[in-house]
């Protein structure tokens, strides 16, 4: 397998890896309640106790950052999974279906996009409650305008080959064509962008946690927790530069092992 | 004349940087060009002619290696000069004429500024000295409306007015040495005919060299003055036109050679290039493989039976504007076209680019719905069907396209491929088997079927093409430029493929193509196919040895000959 023979790549998977197994036991390896407020301790540095120093209210940043990398993963995660199949699916509908119906698909698409996201999820937690499930929804919906313009894009040209005709001129129903010859083709601009989407979708996350929209405080979540820290670069500049270098880590992890992925998915890359 | 070397290769030796080390494509050629002679370089794809043109513009790719040798001009090695030096003389005294006259030329700027810029990138000349340059380049080029064709952007030109647009650029320094690399393989044989005949006169008039690089011996004939054959990186001979054509002296030359359509009779087994055991090239007409006898004896066409597809007044119109303003106007891409094939018979389909030929084949199938006229296969009325039956039957049809690039899917195995038309006409049933049974009817190995296109070389993917159109057992067909993109040895592999297929398969053929030699050697009847219209029909032999129409007078003149010396 020539993957293992690049190292980037097997950090990146490494890191992902160990992500997600944090996501899954991080509680059990936290050292203290990351909701336990120590008002002898705000805005700590690094000491023995708190390996990463205390945020403005005492709490130990290490346990709020393993606390917080489920709700980051789950959102982005979720997020870019609805994005992703709802885009695409808007997308090859956009390009390949009837004129009237992809004419009017593309229209749908662009008003999405002229919404503004914060009005989008004020909606949405209008009528749900604020949480990771509704979070994930919104973010989503945010994001399926962007696939489906790149899923119409690169689907107007797929259609354009010849081994599309070929498949008309043998009988091939529609079905057929979108899953042999339409999305094993689109696929790699797709990877790419739902790389960028999860990147995407946890920050935009940080940002509407912060407008108290989506992971509601005290609980943590890492875009929540560069949110706030913020406005504690004076007290302890330390506080911001963990969860960013958690979050620029895992989306950069992510980013290579997309590229990977999108190689290793086409065949005639994975030979050379 | 005199002449006077102007381009020297030097046992140049080139290989390609690959993980398992360096795998040499050019061994040890050695190649002379002399002012005012036209040097023709014949190889087929793969031989390394592009990336000896490449070398003698300094413009080798980053993962070439020159093992050996020197490109010498005007005293200056090229592969060792520096890039300043190599930016004065390309363009100035050493210029390049492209394959692809459309994609060569910028689309957002006018014909007129970029002749203008590549007279203006070498002479410090006024912007107005350089127009009025550029118009008299067009001239010589013998372009119609040179004023015009300065205003336009090269989209609103034809493919033959931009190669002209090509060559005027290429001349516009009067440079010592023009490289051509198949510079007339995208164009139509009345345009090439046209492009060679200027070329010809070019070199005439400003005495450069001309290296000619081109895989279509015929043109080669026609225009060079010496011919040099390259086979897989080797210099297999050279030697002047006349010589070579009429005793080639290495087998692969004679070979090459021999594989032409035109060189044998019309409807028989094409000499194809094989290796005997002691690795000697040599052209041999392989017999056909054992073909069971009950189809042997179905293979002679009853005369008088009614014909398997009958079209009638078939016609397909478009719309299109002039301009934005400008009322959408009529364009009869197929008009009024009746034809008919009779079973297990081959028609032969020939006309020049735009001639709606490729529209009246996707009709056939209706891929592309007529407008009126009516297209009856085997008694039924295919232009009345509604969406669903149509699509249940096009099983009897296949299709086979021009680019085996193109047409395959590259994310699929080639069983997956080859078993397209079963697993959406028959739900996949007996697969494996009939799989199997294709790629041995093709002459591909069965180890095939696990691998993806790329893995091929263009005429296998053909094959792959033609296994997959067979799987349902099609009754007809439809082969769209199926040979033109393959290396002339390789397309007498396919022919003779094709021919056996026909008699194994009972199959009928609709056989499109530009190139008459082709048209000739396969078919029964021929069609002329010019604006959409029918201008000719009949038996081949009539159409081809006794045209009747001017149009067709025209396309058989045009098509490059070699000489009766050949023959032998």
């Amino acid at each position: 397998m020539r993957m293992s023979r690049r190292p980037g790549v097997l950090a990146s998977a490494a890191i992902v890896v160990l992500v997600i197994l944090v996501a899954l036991i991080g509680p059990l390896i936290a050292p203290h309640n990351p909701l336990l407020i120590n008002q002898n301790a705000v805005n700590q540095g690094s000491s023995a106790t708190y390996l990463l120093g205390t945020d403005e209210f005492g709490r130990d940043i290490l346990s709020r950052l393993l606390y917080g990398i489920r709700p980051t993963i789950a959102v982005a995660a979720l997020s870019t999974l609805i994005a992703a199949i709802g885009g695409t699916a808007l997308g090859i509908v956009g390009a390949y279906g009837r004129p009237a119906i992809a004419a009017f698909v593309m229209r749908v698409v662009d008003i999405m996009l002229s919404f503004p996201p914060i009005l989008l999820a004020l909606l949405a937690v209008g009528f749900w409650q604020s949480g990771i499930a509704s979070l994930s929804v919104v973010i989503g919906l945010i994001f399926i305008p962007h696939f489906a313009r790149v899923a119409q894009s690169a689907t107007l040209q797929v259609i354009r080959q010849e081994y599309v005709e070929a498949e008309h001129a043998m009988g091939a129903r529609a079905m057929r064509v979108v899953g042999r010859a339409i999305l094993p083709n689109i696929l790699s601009p797709l990877v790419v962008q739902a790389t960028l989407t999860i990147a995407a979708a946890i920050l935009l996350e940080s940002g509407l946690s912060f407008l108290g929209l989506g992971i509601i405080p005290p609980d943590p979540s890492w875009g929540q927790m560069i949110g706030t820290a913020r406005g504690y670069l004076n007290q302890n500049p330390m506080y911001v530069v963990w969860p960013s270098l958690c979050l620029a880590l895992t989306v950069l992890a992510i980013n290579i092992l997309g590229d990977a992925l999108r190689d290793h998915l086409d065949p005639r890359l994975r030979q050379e | 004349m005199p002449a006077q070397e102007m381009l020297s290769i030097a046992n140049l030796s080139v290989a390609f940087r690959t993980e398992s080390g360096l795998r040499p494509v050019i061994n040890d050629v050695s190649l002379a060009l002399a002012s005012g002679e036209i040097l023709g370089l014949v190889g087929e794809s793969g031989s390394g002619k592009t990336l000896m043109s490449l070398a003698a513009m300094g413009l080798l790719p980053h993962n070439a290696v020159v093992t050996g040798g020197r490109v010498t001009f005007a005293g200056q090695d090229l592969l060792t000069a520096s890039p300043a030096t190599l930016r004065a003389l390309r363009g100035k005294r050493i210029s390049m004429i492209f394959q692809d006259p459309m994609a060569s030329l910028d689309p957002v700027f006018t014909c007129g500024d970029q002749i203008i810029e590549a007279i203006r990138l070498h002479e410090r000349v006024s912007a107005s000295q350089a127009r009025a340059r550029a118009l008299e380049l067009l001239e010589t080029v013998h372009i119609a409306d040179p004023a015009r064709c300065m205003r336009a952007y090269p989209h609103e030109l034809s493919g033959g007015q931009c190669q002209r647009v090509m060559i005027a650029m290429a001349v516009a320094c009067k440079p010592d040495v023009i490289i051509a690399d198949e510079p007339t393989t995208a164009l139509d044989v009345t345009v090439q005919k046209q492009v060679l005949l200027l070329l010809r006169s070019l070199n005439r008039e400003i005495g450069a060299a001309i290296l000619l690089i081109t895989h279509d011996l015929g043109v080669i004939y026609e225009v060079a003055d010496r011919v040099a054959v390259i086979y897989k990186g080797d210099l297999m001979e050279q030697g002047s036109t006349a010589d070579i054509f009429a005793t080639p002296q290495s087998p692969y030359t004679r070979a090459l050679i021999a594989s032409m359509p035109a060189m044998s009779a019309p409807g028989t087994r094409l000499p194809v290039i094989t290796r005997d055991e002691s690795g000697e090239l040599r052209s041999q007409v392989l017999p056909a493989p054992v073909v069971t006898a009950t189809s042997a004896e179905r293979a002679a066409p009853p005369p008088q039976a009614e014909p398997l597809l009958r079209l009638e007044k078939l016609t397909k119109s478009y719309r299109i504007r002039d301009s934005i303003f400008s009322a959408p106007r009529e364009f009869r891409a197929v008009n009024e076209v009746s034809l008919a094939i009779p079973a297990r018979t081959t028609l032969g389909l020939v006309g020049e680019s735009g001639c709606g030929k490729s529209t009246l084949s996707r009709l056939v199938m209706r891929l592309i719905e007529p407008d009126s006229g009516d297209i009856m296969f085997d008694g039924q009325n295919l232009a009345r069907l509604d969406h669903e039956e149509m699509r249940a039957a096009r099983r009897d049809f296949s299709l086979v396209f021009q680019n085996p690039y193109g047409s395959l899917n590259p994310r699929q195995t080639v069983a997956d491929l080859v078993a397209a038309p079963i697993d959406i006409h028959e739900a996949g049933s007996n697969r494996a088997a009939t799989v199997a049974r294709l790629l041995d009817a093709v002459g591909l190995p069965r180890t095939a079927m696990t691998k993806y296109p790329h893995e091929f070389s263009g005429g296998q993917r053909q094959r792959i093409v033609i296994a997959r159109a067979l799987a349902v057992r099609p009754r007809l067909l439809i082969c769209d430029e199926a040979v033109s993109a393959l290396d002339v040895s390789v397309q007498a592999q396919v022919l003779n493929l094709l021919q056996d297929l026909q008699t194994e398969f009972d199959l009928t053929y609709l056989f499109i193509s530009h190139d008459m030699s082709v048209v000739r050697h396969v078919s029964d009847s021929i069609a002329v196919m010019q604006k959409g219209r029918i201008v000719e029909y009949g038996p081949a032999g009539e159409v081809f040895d006794n045209p009747q129409n001017p149009y067709t007078k025209t396309l058989l003149s045009a098509v490059p000959h070699i000489g009766a010396a050949a023959g032998g």
